[in-house]
């Protein structure tokens, strides 16, 4: 059986990669898809955890199907932002949308 | 209506036509002429009432008409006030009706009712006259009417109101209330003119002059009132008990009793209002008023107040009196009186102004009356009181009406002379016949013409007391006076109705009108025979024909009824040799003055007339002593030294040191620690922020870098501290 840090590493390989889309990605669009990498490593984590420490309860699934969800959610919310201000600007590239600072 | 009722309304109606002049019919003269001599008329016929039934009732003097009411509490005690006539205030109620009804309708034509209004009068100044034309076209000057008519009744009817208060009061405290009534009365109409300086100066003269005599007398009566604990007369003048205490209780100055230093001090009061020496200055001048406030002042209330008041007191004054023996009060009076009576009578033989003359005279018969009180004459007091007047009064409403005729001729003439001076007049008893005879009246009545006058009684029974008491040098002093007052009487009636006119206006002076004759008329009756009522029983062929009712009647308001004198020829004689030999004198050395000439007596009295013309120098010395000490103190010491060095300088010193202390705080602490502490958190966070701008782009990126770093930081500072903490 593959060993739990195996899992452990990818999650965090993978992680570290939806963090770099987060960070080093003009596109808002590919932001997202980021943070989709990010949160799915931390659910990997969560049902290797589940798997290998704790297999009798259901606690690792529920989170990971609550990840899910909220994730489902939270796209549905940024692809929506990100057309409306695509609407309004004319860009989605996150460098030029910085109407944070006002 | 009970007498006591009637009493109390007496001084009522002139105090209301006082109002009502005041408030609404100022602006008709009639109508306020007609309140207030209507007023005075109702205020006369209730005093006539009150005085037959007191003449009738048996035993006045032990139940006059009395009553009084608690006024305000004091502590334990309450001030009372009240009425009181007693035979005393009976006889005076009886001369100030008279004498001030008189003075009412005399104002009428002294202040030319019915005639047009002046030219150029202005308010505060007398009237000047008017212009008229007739129907041939010819202008001529006439008396104008006084331009503040109303004010003038308003305001002697004010004094009306005092003057009966006082009288018919029977305490202290409310004869004090309507003495200085009076004395504000006076001093508005004094000023009555207030345009003219002279009148301004007057006014305030004789305020503060009689201010001083007041506040001593006020002491006085406090004195007495925490001695006894009541003000009222029957209490305390018709008590021996409380007479004895007061004489016998040392007061602790000077060897005084209480009665005397309360006497004293009440003394001074009428040495102030009565104008006596020193405090005698304020009188003559008060003559810069109109004539019937003139009159009123000198005969019907002010100064009569001032007597009357001593008359009042004399049971307290004299407490410890016995024969031979004065006491100090009546010393004091005694000297006091005489002295003033011949001292004054010497300035009235220099002074030429008509009213003057009268003035000085005044001064000099108050003195008779505060001598005839000093020497025990307490009757004879009363009744010189109540003979003067009368003729006084006359004689001064004769001067007015002279000075009016005087005016009336002046108008017409065109002349710039002075209306008021004797030299320029001279053979008035043909233009103004109805004056010259009551004046003549009024006058002979003053110098003591004997038998006919009621001056020739009054003054025959003071110096008869005066020679029956033994008190020689009291009775060589009034002989003297006596003797200069027929004098000056006779120059004055000399100088202006007889012999020739000596100016153009005398020759066109003009009888005045039937409401100033009339008063003239009915007050030289009374100039007649006022002194009948007073004829000492034992007087060679007339004594005892007409009882000697006065002596019966107003002694009863004593305790102790006095004895009439015995009777002597000495005083008599030397009364007719005065008053006749005055009189003559003055016949003699005037008869002849003719236009432009100088008095007489200048020549061989030298420098004394000088000292005489200037009243002794006495206005001089006050100037000197007080009046410029005054000045001083205030200007230079109070003024300049006080308030602009001391006060002043304290105060910029104060601003100086706080202005140093000031900078110093504000150079050293407000600016640099104050200021700059904020200065520095402003400036600081302003900085800070600029610094800390570039944080804030607005891109995501950049943010959640941040967050990463900070996260990472605090990760690795938290790791370091859970491991090295156990």
């Amino acid at each position: 059986m593959i060993p739990l840090s195996w899992y452990l590493v990818f999650s965090a390989a993978l992680f570290a990669i939806g963090l770099f889309g987060v960070l080093a990605r003009k596109n808002a669009v590919a932001i997202l898809i980021g943070i989709e990498l990010m949160l799915n490593s931390v659910n990997i984590n969560l049902v290797a955890f589940w798997r290998y420490i704790a297999p009798d309860g259901i606690s690792g699934q529920a989170f990971a199907v609550i990840v899910f969800a909220v994730a489902a959610a939270e796209v549905a919310v940024g692809l929506a932002l990100i057309i409306s201000i695509y609407r309004r600007r004319g860009t989605i590239a996150a460098e030029e949308i910085d109407m944070l600072k006002f | 209506m009970s007498t006591e009722l009637l009493i109390w309304l007496l001084p009522l109606p002139p105090l209301l036509a006082f109002f009502f002049v005041i408030l609404f019919t100022n602006r008709s003269k009639a109508l306020s002429h007609t309140l207030a001599v209507g007023a005075a008329l109702l205020s006369w016929l209730g005093s006539m009432i009150v005085f037959i039934r007191a003449i009738q009732q048996p035993h006045f003097g032990e139940h006059p008409f009395e009553m009084s009411i608690p006024w305000f509490p004091t502590g334990e005690t309450a001030f009372q006030i009240g009425i009181l006539i007693d035979p005393l205030s009976a006889v005076t109620l009886f001369f100030v009706a008279w004498t001030v009804l008189m003075i009412f309708i005399y104002s009428v034509g002294y202040n030319n009712f019915g005639q047009p209004k002046g030219d150029h009068d202005l308010p505060g100044l007398p009237p000047h006259g008017a212009t008229l034309t007739d129907e041939h076209g010819h202008s001529h000057k006439v008396p104008s009417i006084e331009p503040m008519y109303a004010r003038f009744f308003a305001f002697i009817g004010l004094f009306a109101f005092g003057m009966y208060t006082l009288v018919i009061s029977n305490n202290l405290l409310t004869l004090f209330v309507g003495w200085e009534i009076m004395g504000l009365c006076s001093y508005l109409l004094i000023g009555f003119w207030y345009a003219k300086p002279s009148a301004r100066a007057a006014m305030i003269k004789a305020f503060i002059t009689t201010r001083v005599g007041d506040v001593f007398m006020l002491i006085g009566i406090a004195y007495l009132y925490s001695q006894t604990g009541t003000l009222s007369y029957r209490e305390i003048f018709y008590n021996e008990e409380v007479l004895h205490t007061l004489a016998t209780t040392s007061s602790g100055l000077l060897g005084l009793s209480a009665a005397a230093m309360i006497g004293i001090l009440l003394f001074i009061g009428t040495i102030g209002k009565s104008a006596q020496w020193p405090l005698h200055v304020w009188l003559p001048d008060a003559m810069e008023g109109p004539t019937p406030v003139s009159a009123m002042i000198h005969a019907a209330a002010m100064v009569s107040a001032g007597v009357y008041m001593v008359i009042r007191a004399y049971p307290l004054l004299s407490a410890g009196y016995e024969h031979g023996h004065l006491t100090q009060p009546m010393m004091l009076m005694a000297f006091i009186g005489a002295f003033t009576a011949l001292f004054s009578a010497t300035i009235a033989v220099a002074q030429n102004d008509i009213k003057r003359v009268l003035a000085y005279s005044t001064i000099s018969q108050l003195g008779y009356m505060i001598a005839a009180l000093g020497i025990g004459g307490f009757v004879a007091a009363a009744f010189h009181l109540i003979t003067h007047a009368f003729f006084k009064a006359l004689l001064f409403l004769g001067s007015g009406s002279v000075i009016h005729g005087m005016e009336h001729g002046v108008l017409h003439t065109g002349e710039h002379i002075d209306p008021q001076d004797m030299y320029n007049m001279g053979g008035l008893r043909k233009k103004m016949p109805v004056t010259f005879w009551t004046f003549l009246i009024g006058g002979l009545a003053l110098s003591g013409f004997p038998l006919v006058t009621a001056g020739f009684w009054s003054k025959d029974e003071i110096l008869a007391d005066a020679w029956g008491h033994g008190h020689i040098a009291v009775f060589i002093v009034l002989a003297l006076a006596a003797l200069l007052t027929a004098f000056y009487t006779m120059r004055q009636i000399t100088l202006t109705f007889l012999g020739k006119p000596r100016t153009e206006a005398a020759k066109h002076a003009q009888e005045t009108k039937w409401t100033m004759t009339l008063p003239l008329v009915i007050l030289a009756v009374f100039a007649v025979s006022a002194g009948w009522v007073g004829i000492p029983k034992e007087f060679p062929l007339i004594g005892g024909s007409i009882p000697n009712w006065f002596h019966d009647f107003v002694g009863g308001t004593l305790l102790e009824h006095p004895e009439a004198v015995t009777f002597s020829y000495i005083p008599l004689l030397t009364s007719l040799v005065v008053a006749l030999g005055g009189l003559y004198l003055g016949w003699v050395v005037y008869r002849k003055v003719s236009a432009g000439a100088k008095d007489p007596l200048q020549a061989p009295l030298g420098s004394v007339y000088t000292l005489l013309k200037n009243k002794y120098y006495f206005d001089e010395l006050y100037d000197k002593v007080f009046v410029q000490p005054a000045y001083w103190l205030s200007e230079t010491f109070a003024y300049l030294f006080i308030d602009r060095k001391i006060i002043d300088g304290i105060l910029h010193w104060v601003a100086y040191v706080s202005s140093i202390i000031g900078t110093f705080l504000r150079n050293y602490i407000d600016k640099p620690i104050i200021n700059g502490s904020g200065d520095f958190v402003g400036e600081g966070t302003k900085r800070l922020g600029r610094g800390m701008r570039f944080i804030q782009s607005g891109k995501v990126q950049q943010y959640m870098i941040v967050a990463l770093v900070s996260l990472a930081a605090f990760s690795v500072l938290f790791y370091y501290l859970l491991s090295t903490t156990p």
